[in-house]
């Protein structure tokens, strides 16, 4: 399967993964694959976004998810402004066009938007003229998290296509596990959900993805284990009967590491809940590639900014 | 004396049996004489009907007018309005308001505020619980002697099935219907819209049907226990549909409504819309299936009435993300064009059969007069132009509630005037 780069972005905004087309997500990696390089300058800038403005709108609780865009901003020398707010601005009355009129009036080029509810970035991007680039929308997607996981799988194995990834957890729940299963099938991998049903959507097939009830099975063969936080905070509405036995059945130990193909990748998109989704030997392993992908977030973060800034991959990192 | 000849309309009747080219004279009121050619004093004012279909008032026995405590939605004033130029000579006026009609003092209020500006009849539908809230029944008798007409929590389900049995008992010595919204809220468990392929693949929070069809099986065997009178509202699911054919079958007496909205949209026009939550409404929208069995169920009897439904909000309430906003769609001035369209001119059912579902049955189980042209009934009329070709445009709309994913969408047949009482009220 070869994927040719696309030769930009043909949206405005990057809401999901879903509307990419997969040349696109391949301009996006091939353009994070030269920005990666800027990390490890002795000066970690260059001019890229300068007099451009970005909003970081973050109406949902996050920390590196909000720390790696603000880097990959202020690595292009974009002006930022950071908007937290714990509730959504609903709570206090206004409504989300209300708050993207105010917002617009400040003149942004890009509004990073973070939201509890699931579209709230699309409603957005149909009423701004910025570019609007999804952090997470409720359940329904995390585009840039999906991208930094495919960058840092291809920069281990060279091509997406026909790798087998496993993803385990919260599945029904988890963004996360959407943006990642609509961009590894597109480019051509197998992805498998593990997770007990009451943690798996309804006709999760529909997604492109194999469903696996248990773990051991799933990893036969897997070159990739992408382990998603279980989310105790959501856990009381009778999802799983404890911890402690989600860990006995579901967790991911040195032992059932074992039946994945060797060298196999273990994945996190963090926080991680050691003992719960997965062990500490396993996490900390040789196999374990959770804070790469920590620094690759921002290289991709970088990327999009650039090219929906309307850049071409080749100049981006040129003064 | 207030006569009127309503002159050369196909009048349609199926409280009679009557489809047929035919004039009719009110006087009074009431219905005068129905006949071919009538004689009448050459003095008598004349609504020249040609071409037009001539139907006892259609009844939408599932309106929410939120007045009084949510005018900024809608008042009694502009819900009614719409009501006549929907086509509609009589609304059934939902309990949630604020306060809620849980007790006589509003339901006397709602019948007076209409009394002084409304055109069409409003019929107020008492709470079956105290605030809505499916603790303690509501003083229902003392409603019903206010003037209510039935009783309901709708939009709030009855999650309580002692609750609900006692209320189907309770009514029984006031033989008012117990309308129902049937929906666990455990399950449905904050959802936005119908569970199922598309709901995975877009990622909002599903409300599965089961939701639905759990209460429904609770609700129709609580009615074969008690022997109450359940009508169970904008049924939406084929197995709701087929449970009620059953209990339909074993003689039990029950009714059922549907909504235009279930039987024309699905859960892909969401996905379509790009989450904009004018397609949010509650229960759902299901997929390609359900709006089958809903159809088929309009086809085959099971359903009772067409309902708009209508749940107005303000235009600020949709201007969120699709799980913040508030479910409902202004639908009074979109349901009889989208019945003619979808049912009468795509053959699903005949022009008799769609008055029946939106006048005669209605009054039937509501017990209200209408539904009826024969000679003393009221002289409630609803004209229909079967040709006329409508395109919907919500800043047409009487209603407050310009909410409705149908804008654009063209569609053949509409009202032509509504006459109340004798009186044209609203005329195209």
């Amino acid at each position: 399967m070869v994927i040719e780069a696309a030769a930009a972005l043909s949206s405005k905004d990057l809401v999901g993964i879903a509307p990419l087309e997969a040349g696109e997500i391949q301009l996006l990696l091939d353009t994070a694959e030269q920005l990666l390089e800027v990390a490890r300058r002795p000066i970690k800038k260059v001019p890229t976004l300068r007099g451009m403005t970005v909003i970081n709108l973050f109406m949902e609780a996050s920390t590196r998810t909000r720390f790696s865009f603000e880097v990959a901003e202020k690595r292009l020398s974009a002006d930022t402004l950071n908007f937290s707010a714990s509730t959504s601005s609903v709570s206090k009355g206004e409504t989300l066009f209300d708050t993207a009129r105010n917002l617009m009036a400040m003149a942004p080029d890009f509004i990073v938007i973070r939201h509890p509810n699931t579209g709230a970035p699309h409603r957005l991007a149909h009423v701004v003229t910025a570019s609007v680039i999804n952090a997470g929308d409720g359940s329904n997607e995390h585009p840039t998290q999906a991208l930094l996981d495919a960058f840092t799988m291809r920069r281990h194995f060279g091509d997406l296509a026909g790798l087998k990834v496993v993803i385990a957890g919260d599945i029904r729940h988890s963004r996360v596990a959407r943006s990642n299963a609509f961009l590894l099938s597109k480019m051509g991998a197998e992805v498998r959900f593990v997770a007990p049903a009451s943690l798996l959507p309804p006709g999760v097939q529909e997604l492109g993805v194999k469903p696996f009830l248990r773990l051991e099975p799933a990893l036969e063969g897997a070159d990739v284990v992408m382990m998603l936080r279980i989310q105790m905070e959501r856990q009381k509405r009778m999802n799983f009967p404890s911890a402690r036995e989600y860990f006995d059945f579901f967790g991911l130990t040195p032992e059932r590491l074992k039946l994945a193909n060797e060298g196999a990748l273990v994945m996190h998109p963090g926080p991680m809940n050691r003992g719960v989704e997965i062990d500490s030997e396993v996490a900390d392993g040789d196999q374990s590639v959770i804070l790469e992908q920590v620094t690759n977030g921002v290289a991709i973060r970088m990327a999009i900014l650039y090219l929906l800034a309307g850049g071409r991959s080749d100049a981006a990192t040129d003064s | 004396m207030t006569r009127l000849l309503i002159r050369n309309g196909r009048v349609v009747d199926p409280s009679q049996g009557i489809d047929q080219g035919m004039d009719l004279l009110i006087d009074d009121g009431l219905v005068a004489a129905l006949g071919e050619k009538l004689d009448v004093a050459a003095d008598t004012p004349v609504f020249d009907a040609s071409g037009l279909v001539v139907a006892p008032g259609f009844i939408d026995i599932h309106t929410h007018l939120r007045e009084p405590g949510f005018e900024y939605k809608e008042t009694i004033e502009s819900g009614c309005r719409a009501a006549a130029a929907g086509g509609f000579t009589a609304v059934c006026a939902l309990a949630n308001t604020s306060p809620v009609n849980d007790e006589p003092a509003v339901t006397r209020y709602v019948i007076e505020k209409a009394g002084e500006v409304s055109a069409t009849r409003i019929y107020p539908v008492g709470a079956l619980s105290k605030g809505c809230n499916g603790e303690e029944l509501a003083e229902i008798g003392k409603m019903i002697e206010a003037g209510a007409v039935a009783i309901s929590d709708s939009p709030n389900p009855v999650a309580n099935g002692l609750l609900m049995r006692r209320a189907l008992e309770y009514c029984r010595s006031f033989d008012v219907p117990v309308m129902v919204h049937p929906e666990d809220l455990e399950l449905t468990d904050r959802g936005a819209m119908h569970e199922g392929r598309v709901s995975t693949r877009i990622g909002l929070r599903g409300m599965p049907g089961a939701a639905e069809q759990g209460v429904v099986a609770r609700d129709i065997l609580l009615a074969e226990l008690t022997r109450g009178r359940l009508h169970l509202c904008h049924l939406s699911t084929a197995a709701s549909l087929e449970m009620v054919r059953i209990a339909k079958r074993r003689g039990l007496k029950i009714t059922c409504e549907v909504t235009p909205h279930h039987f024309t949209l699905i859960d892909e026009d969401i996905a379509k819309a790009n989450y904009d939550p004018q397609w949010k409404m509650n229960p759902p929208l299901r997929g390609t299936k359900d709006r089958q069995a809903v159809l088929e169920a309009i086809q085959d009897g099971t359903v009772d009435a067409i309902v708009s439904d209508h749940a107005p909000h303000h235009q600020d309430e949709k201007e969120m993300d699709f799980a913040d906003a508030p479910f409902g769609i202004s639908a009074l001035e979109t349901a009889v064009s989208l019945a003619l369209d979808r049912l009468v001119h795509r053959r699903v059912i005949g022009i008799g059969q769609l008055v029946q579902l939106m006048s005669t049955s209605p009054a039937k189980i509501m017990g209200l007069p209408g539904g009826s042209l024969e000679e003393g009934a009221v002289a409630d009329i609803t004209l229909l132009n079967l040709g006329m070709r409508v395109s919907v445009d919500p800043k047409t709309f009487l209603s407050k509630g310009k909410n409705t994913p149908f804008t654009g969408m063209n569609l053949r047949g509409a009202p032509a005037a509504t006459i109340v009482g004798g009186k044209v009220v609203w005329k195209r």
